[in-house]
């Protein structure tokens, strides 16, 4: 695993790292480390980022994407079959996802969106716990600080702010820590991202936005959203900016390094465009065939983030067999247990559905909890005479 | 005791959290050199630093947003809305996530914010400068709105909302600011008088007149002019509109039999609804007749030459007391 522990930096951050001062941007050219062929692209500041990432790691990339594609593929069978209300895929985002997670220190903390299980797995979020949300069994499925993951935000951009002003409290604290959010390129759209954005860059707080650019919101192609590129945003505000290649995992994990480096050492804010492409429906409720061109997802097809890493691992020789059967035998055995812990969900008590409304007492809630409840039992001694 | 002005008692009140607590930060626009546009927040950034008192950009739905992420770190934010109508962009993190953040996350995470809000009329402002927002925030499970009237509950209230685990909206009546009140500032947080509950202003037997912020003191005038013509008025300022403290306003309706509510805010759907109704349904028999309403119309707020027609004055509010004892009022001889 490449999470780091609290303090201790896997990596050695370069120095004096150019990138690190002053990563600039990239303009159209997207950050690459591997290309859609699977061979090791050399860049020389990019490079000392990941540097330190071993054989043994690259097949735990290999894993982590592998298994959480499976995750997302199980919880999409079970929606199909009625046992979750809803999903949302994030089949061919595994790259920017896990590159990203795997950067992150333990004692950063993530704000992600509805569609960043990837993130969520990386944080240590189990599997069940993924879903328990999106079959209606709970509002959330985890807890934010046993993880360092705030709960799957569905307002679109709202989590900037968290963000933001959770790495106001860093900087307040005088830790070093680092506060990330994660959202879509519909969601720049949004007021709160630029608000984000002003909020992040005046007060000079260890935020990074990270924009998983995937090309669609919903059934808007990102032109609608943005007449430049999505990257570029972020210089009006003031906040240097990076575009990657998200179907790149080395890629992603060096310049999320690059950006968490820089608020490590406060240099503020960092805005990541990680270009990638949703391949499958935005979720489970929609037919993308109804607005997007199949040749479109062809073309992205070919540049599928998985395919990618194993081509390489497999030129590198590190593609044993050994390795491609531990790695299957984990998805599988995720998948299961998922499928196995969702069907055996049990369902909430009707009165939970007055807890933690407040944190203290309120008078009309104890109310009308009280009132329901007397309902409800009133239909205990009605099922008695029935059964009579 | 001294004597202290609504907006100094508010601001010795934030003082004092402040001292008392490393973790609260007030965040605004204009609250640091100008100590906020009404001076409640004046020299608190010279005693607390910039850190604590903290200057923000122009974006309200940000000062929301960010004193979220703040109160996830385990921040005490106290935002301020610099007035009433400018709460509308910010309104999404308040009822989205403010408000629902501790039941999304089955009560792991608590939203310990306040929101300070100048609200309603009588000041003379142009648009957007006299509003009575609170039904929308009253209507939304997870917040507490409060509203206070006077010098000393000011000071008290504003601590004890940013002591509350759960989020506050605090709405301080502008035009009162001035307002001058004994206040207790050695008054312990924890015997005084919780915000969660209301007061009888002052004690009657006619008729019960309910009301909160701005117009507790027009109420009061009121029942003191009724008391001339030898009508008992018992006065109850509500001092929390979310929840309101029913059993309160309960028992003086079960001893007077007439009730009349009075605010500021435009009529429908607005908080006299809610209290007629409420009280209809705990104490019908008790009524000896229709509860009465003496709001704001059902306008947009109008421009300032007209406000004194908008706002409930002294005797509209006699009026309504009339209506519920059935003596000769406006409305008199109306059918329905
Ligand atoms: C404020 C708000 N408006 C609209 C929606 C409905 N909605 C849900 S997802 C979505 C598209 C978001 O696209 P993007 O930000 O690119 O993220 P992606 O789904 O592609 O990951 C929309 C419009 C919402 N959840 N929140």
């Amino acid at each position: 695993m490449l999470t780091d522990k609290a303090g201790q930096d896997a990596y050695k951050a370069p120095s004096p790292g150019i990138s690190a001062e002053n990563p600039r941007r990239t303009g159209g050219n997207l950050v690459q480390l591997i290309s859609p062929e699977g061979e090791r692209i050399s860049h020389p500041e990019f490079d000392l980022w990941v540097s330190d990432v071993t054989d043994e790691q690259l097949c735990s990339l290999y894993e982590d994407m592998t298994v959480i594609r499976r995750i997302d593929a199980e919880a999409t069978a079970l929606q199909r079959q009625g046992e979750l209300a809803l999903w949302p895929p994030l089949l061919g985002q595994e790259a920017s996802q896990i590159g990203s997670g795997r950067a992150l220190r333990d004692d950063d903390f993530v704000f992600p969106s509805y569609r960043d299980n990837g993130v969520a797995y990386c944080r240590g979020v189990e599997p069940m716990d993924l879903v328990r949300a999106w079959r209606g069994n709970a509002s959330s499925g985890w807890d934010p600080y046993r993880h360092n993951i705030a709960t799957q935000q569905i307002i679109i951009g709202s989590q900037s702010l968290h963000a933001t002003g959770y790495a106001m409290g860093i900087q307040h604290d005088g830790s070093d820590s680092v506060a990330v959010a994660f959202f879509g390129d519909g969601a720049t759209s949004e007021g709160d991202v630029s608000e984000a954005m002003v909020f992040a860059a005046s007060f000079q707080v260890p935020v990074v936005f990270i924009c998983q650019n995937n090309h669609w919101a919903i059934s808007e192609p990102v032109r609608i959203q943005s007449h430049i590129q999505i990257a570029d945003r972020a210089s009006g505000f003031g906040i240097p900016s990076m575009r990657v290649d998200g179907n790149d995992v080395l890629a992603v994990l060096a310049v999320t390094r690059i950006a968490l480096d820089r608020a490590r050492k406060g240099g503020g804010p960092t805005f990541i465009e990680a270009v990638t492409y949703r391949m499958g429906p935005h979720t489970t409720a929609d037919d993308p065939t109804r607005y997007r061109d199949a040749n479109e997802l062809e073309d992205w097809a070919a540049k599928d983030p998985i395919a990618r890493l194993k081509a390489l691992l497999r030129t590198k020789g590190l593609l044993t067999e050994e390795v491609e059967a531990k790695t299957q035998a984990k998805a599988d055995e995720v998948a299961r247990n998922l499928r196995a812990g969702v069907i055996n969900m049990p369902d909430p008590a009707p009165l939970d559905l007055f807890n933690h409304v407040y944190s203290t007492p309120n008078s009309w809630i104890e109310r009308q909890k009280d009132h329901y409840s007397r309902y409800l039992e009133s239909f205990s001694g009605s099922t008695q005479e029935g059964a009579l | 005791m001294s004597k202290l002005t609504f907006a100094r008692a508010i601001n010795a009140g934030l003082r004092k959290s402040l001292e008392n607590d490393p973790k609260v930060v007030l965040m605004g626009e204009d609250i640091g050199a100008l100590g906020g546009v009404f001076r409640v927040t004046d020299g608190l950034q010279k005693d607390f630093g910039k850190h604590r008192v903290v200057d923000t950009p122009l974006a309200e739905s940000a000062i929301i947003g960010t004193a979220v992420g703040l109160a996830y770190r385990g921040y005490r934010p106290v935002c301020e809305i610099q007035f009433d109508g400018f709460i509308y962009p910010a309104f999404d993190q308040i009822v989205s996530q403010v408000a629902k953040m501790h039941y999304r996350t089955q009560g792991r995470v608590k939203m310990p914010i306040t929101i300070r809000v100048p609200f309603g009329g009588g000041i003379g402002s142009p648009e957007h400068h006299s509003e009575s927002p609170e039904a929308y925030f009253t209507h939304t499970s997870g917040l507490r709105v409060i509203s206070v009237s006077n010098p000393q509950d000011a000071y008290t209230m504003i601590q004890q909302a940013i002591a509350s685990d759960d989020p506050v909206l605090y709405f301080e009546p502008k035009r009162r600011y001035h307002d001058k009140g004994e206040v207790d500032e050695t008054a312990d947080l924890f015997t005084a008088l919780s915000m969660e509950k209301a007061r009888v202003v002052s004690p009657g037997s006619d008729v019960t007149l309910v009301a909160y912020g701005p117009l507790v003191k027009t109420a009061s005038d009121a029942a003191m002019a009724a008391s001339d013509e030898g009508i008992s008025v018992e006065v109850i300022d509500l001092r929390s509109l979310a929840p309101i403290d029913f059993p309160a306003v309960e028992a003086s309706v079960r001893k007077t039999g007439r009730l009349v509510i009075t605010h500021e805010a435009a009529q429908s759907g607005g908080l006299g609804a809610e209290i007629a109704a409420s009280i209809t349904e705990r104490c019908f028999n008790y009524l000896e007749s229709a509860p009465v309403r003496i709001t704001g119309f059902d306008i947009p707020y109008p421009y300032s030459k007209l406000e004194m027609h908008h706002l409930p004055d002294l005797d509209r509010i006699l009026d309504g007391v009339d209506r519920a004892l059935g003596r000769g009022n406006s409305l008199s001889g109306l059918e329905g």
